[in-house]
């Protein structure tokens, strides 16, 4: 098991290989891989019990990570190939020509570690509610993780999604949200906002947990309370702020990285806060 | 020309409800979703039989089809339940997202399709969705013509691996075909064989081909009636054989012009054997309410119209 600062060493190479990809195709959306780099990389180092040698879609007795939000791709991919799931050489092919890491993840060109497609904001819970109720007629007491971004909390699915997993106690769910507060035009709560997510989910039946997602510590810590809170039957949010483009000064404080790639000079720049800890794929 | 023997007279709707049972029973995988019209669908019988892989999505079919995807992502076997406008239209992203582009083995099934649906008017009768569904990359699209073929198509899409759309109706129709049939996804069935011209025909539409047969015979026309029960993939060789003889076609769905059994056909044609063709169908028109037997008077999808498009299609050869 790796310690958090272990954990914190892997994401900066994770965050160092989310600006390259991006970089090298110029295209693809940094912004939030950066600020989901730690959480990211907590769930596949650490927090879940999975088998990256033995991918299987089916996913018996094992955790299932949904990436909601699939433009945050470059993340997913990193930790990915990271933790096993594919040669991280692979992840040079990011958006080009051919390649297993489509702009937004796909099952179709059957790359190990993707269960479903994403990028189409607001489906991804409902395939978790899915995974969650086969879990549960399976007797398979494994967890369900889904993320979500904050601005994607605008589509209506979600929120069927929330009412179905609310009423039934879907206790085999634990969801977060990536709460930056910003979206493509803008921040969150200028574009359809909500000042407070907490409400919401509590008067759906959910447990709401909150976390800083850019501190490996209370991603460790809060994830234990949420283990430990299944037996209340409910399904489980966390509320995960973060910062986007975390960990890359100038990429901070606005939604401006949201989906640009940064050129050499700030390449460069970037790479030089992230320390190189796993060897550059 | 023989006249079929009639079977009994029951919606298809009922022939998916006892072919999902079947399932069931056939495959411990076999789940179900319903959107809130289990009544409708005919689920209650799976439902009462295996209570705890049924499950009662509520009014959120967006929801309903997601978690399908996820059911099938960890080896499930599920067939979703709602109208086939609810189960198309209102969920397009959803099924091309997480079911088709994601390869997911989702069963999409689809009631109350067409202008039979009656008196609850347009908003409930789509007549687009063979065509959303077909335009999905390897999506199946299957849409039989009555109670038996219906409960065939049911148990065969439960043992094929990918998804499917399943069309049915509400409305009783005449049960014609046998009880014990097997049913092979893509495979065209000659009804009747002749020789001047072609009618293929699917749904609700093949009964009312049937009976076009029958009259148009008695005034010394044979015609050859194909029932194409699956509209994805669309049995080319048989379609092909078919009008190498009769050179002439009439294509006849409660559906669109744009996007139906037509469309294909005319497409196949077009690139390999250019014929007349008549269509009856749609033609760019929602339904409105209205029993069904009026609405296909109405909307000219009913025997009358199949009779004057072989006339017509033969007179343009």
């Amino acid at each position: 098991m790796p310690t958090t600062l272990e954990l914190q060493q892997i994401a900066s190479q994770v965050r160092r290989d989310i600006v390259r990809m991006v970089h090298a195709v110029q295209s693809g959306h940094p912004g939030g891989s950066l600020g989901c780099a730690d959480y990211l990389t907590a769930l596949y180092f650490q927090l879940m019990d999975h088998k990256p040698a033995n991918f299987t879609q089916e996913a018996k007795n094992e955790d299932v990570f949904i990436l909601s939000n699939g433009h945050i791709s470059p993340v997913l991919y990193s930790v990915l190939a990271r933790s096993g799931y594919f040669p991280v050489s692979e992840l040079a092919t990011f958006r080009k020509i051919n390649t297993r890491l489509q702009g937004h993840p796909t099952t179709h060109d059957g790359l190990p570690g993707v269960r479903i497609a994403s990028g189409s904001l607001g489906q991804g819970l409902s395939v978790g509610v899915g995974v969650a109720l086969a879990k549960k007629l399976d007797k398979d007491d494994h967890i369900v993780y889904v993320n979500m971004g904050d601005g994607e909390l605008q589509e209506g699915q979600n929120w069927e999604a929330i009412m179905y997993a609310g009423s039934h106690g879907l206790n085999n769910i634990i969801a977060s949200v990536d709460y930056n507060k910003q979206q493509i035009d803008g921040t969150v709560v200028d574009i359809m906002g909500f000042s407070e997510l907490r409400s919401k989910f509590e008067a759906f039946n959910w447990l709401v947990l909150e976390m800083n997602g850019n501190d490996m510590q209370d991603i460790l810590d809060t994830n234990a309370k949420a283990k430990a809170m299944r037996d209340q039957n409910k399904p489980i949010v966390i509320l995960m702020s973060t910062e986007m483009g975390a960990g890359v000064d100038f990429m901070m404080g606005s939604h401006e990285w949201h989906g640009i790639a940064p050129n050499d000079q700030q390449l460069a720049a970037a790479l030089a806060q992230l320390p190189e800890t796993q060897g550059d794929y | 020309m023989q006249a079929l023997e009639i079977l009994g007279n029951n919606d298809t709707r009922s022939g998916f409800g006892a072919g999902l049972l079947e399932a069931g029973k056939q495959n411990s995988q076999v789940v179900a979703l319903c959107a809130d019209l289990t009544g409708s669908l005919k689920m209650d019988a799976f439902k009462k039989e295996f209570p705890e892989r049924f499950f009662q999505m509520g009014i959120a079919e967006a929801n309903m089809i997601g978690a399908a995807a996820g059911l099938a992502t960890a080896g499930k076997i599920p067939f979703t339940g709602t109208f086939a406008n609810f189960s198309t239209g209102r969920v397009y992203d959803q099924i091309r997202q997480s079911v088709a582009y994601s390869g997911k083995n989702v069963k999409i099934c689809a009631s109350h399709a067409g202008v039979t649906l009656g008196e609850d008017g347009a908003t409930h009768q789509i007549l687009e969705d063979l065509g959303m569904m077909k335009m999905l990359p390897h999506m199946v699209v299957i849409n039989p013509c009555d109670y038996n073929q219906t409960k065939a198509a049911t148990i065969a899409i439960a043992n094929y691996e990918g998804p499917c759309y399943l069309r049915f109706g509400r409305p009783k129709v005449p049960i014609f075909t046998a009880p014990d049939q097997i049913f092979e996804i893509g495979k065209a069935v000659t009804i009747y064989e002749g020789a001047d011209v072609s009618i293929f025909c699917t749904g609700h539409l093949v009964w009312k081909s049937v009976l076009a047969a029958q009259a148009l015979a008695e005034r010394g026309i044979s015609a050859e009636v194909i029932n194409i029960h699956t509209i994805k993939p669309l049995d080319e060789k048989a379609v092909l054989d078919s009008v190498r003889k009769t050179r002439c076609v009439v294509t006849a769905e409660e559906h669109m012009y744009n996007g139906g059994l037509g469309d294909s056909i005319c497409q196949l044609l077009a690139r390999n054997f250019p014929l007349p063709v008549e269509m009856v169908g749609v033609n760019d028109s929602f339904g409105e309410s209205g029993t069904p037997d009026e609405l296909m008077a109405k909307y000219k999808l009913d025997t009358v119209d199949v009779i004057a498009a072989a006339e017509k299609a033969i007179s343009r050869k």
